[in-house]
């Protein structure tokens, strides 16, 4: 048996799948950023496995990957920073309770 | 062909992250599902440590189980009742997200399916990239170089220290 780029692309994609499912149906805004970082890690996964099998020699999949980690990293600081102080705002982190700021 | 120690562990990351990212968006508990979350994390670092990036596979487990695991599970302490239950979801809100997932994936699957023999189908063997190279192209302003995106990221990561402070500070 050879590992192939399938085999690890339709994990990485029923991961995707996953991230989508929660996205759409979690009501807590912690649960919806985990299902956003289950989206992101899918992507990074696809972007090395395709560096690593189609072009062996070069390394911008992986860059984009490490690049993309921090990105994610940065993005969850900001993130919970803000589900923090709405928290302190309305004592709640269910989305629809908050509603204040729709028109 | 490959060894069998390398066929099993592939295995093992494969059934992993496939069981754990399903179980980390169905959990009704909110820590359990950010465990779940922090296996399937491992799992893709394990994938990284197979392929042979071996650096991104550090990464990985330094930045997201190290960093992000520990910011989730604050949150989560500081915003919730412990042992509290996620309510039930309502049916329309169910259908919608299944269909939406099974959709997005079944598309996916096919044009996997469909195109994906023309991909090169095994791992190829020469690949020898080691830490030396992965600092010189990180610092290289040559054609294969990322040094302006690494000062940009760097400055990015700054922004966000400061905006985590103004934002979650007491007033």
């Amino acid at each position: 048996m050879e590992f192939t780029i399938l085999m690890y692309l339709v994990p990485a994609m029923i991961m995707f799948g996953c991230g989508i499912y929660g996205f759409i149906t979690r009501k807590n805004m912690i649960a919806i950023l985990i299902s956003l970082e289950l989206m992101l890690n899918a992507v990074d996964i696809n972007f090395a496995v395709f560096n690593r099998f189609l072009f062996p020699g070069q390394m911008e999949g992986m860059f984009f990957s490490l690049f993309a980690i921090g990105l994610a990293a940065a993005e969850t600081a900001l993130a919970i920073a803000i589900v923090i102080n709405v928290y302190r705002a309305v004592r709640n982190v269910d989305i629809r309770q908050l509603t204040k700021m729709k028109f | 062909m490959e060894s069998l120690g390398s066929i099993i562990a592939y295995f093992i990351i494969a059934i992993a992250i496939i069981v754990f990212s399903v179980l980390a968006v169905t959990s009704g508990k909110i820590l359990r599902a950010a465990t779940y979350l922090l296996f399937v994390l491992f799992a893709t670092a394990g994938i990284y440590f197979q392929i042979g990036y071996e650096f991104l596979g550090a990464v990985q487990i330094a930045v997201y189980a190290g960093g992000i695991m520990v910011l989730f599970v604050f949150s989560i302490l500081l915003t919730h009742k412990p042992g509290a239950n996620a309510p039930r979801l309502e049916n329309h809100k169910l259908w919608l997200g299944l269909s939406a997932a099974v959709l997005g994936a079944g598309v996916c699957l096919y044009s996997l399916f469909e195109y994906g023999s023309m991909m090169v189908s095994r791992m190829p063997d020469n690949f020898d990239i080691n830490i030396h190279q992965i600092g010189q192209a990180l610092l290289s302003t040559d054609k294969f170089g990322y040094l302006l995106p690494f000062e940009a990221i760097s400055v990015l990561l700054l922004a966000c220290i400061i905006g985590g402070v103004v934002i979650a500070r007491k007033r």
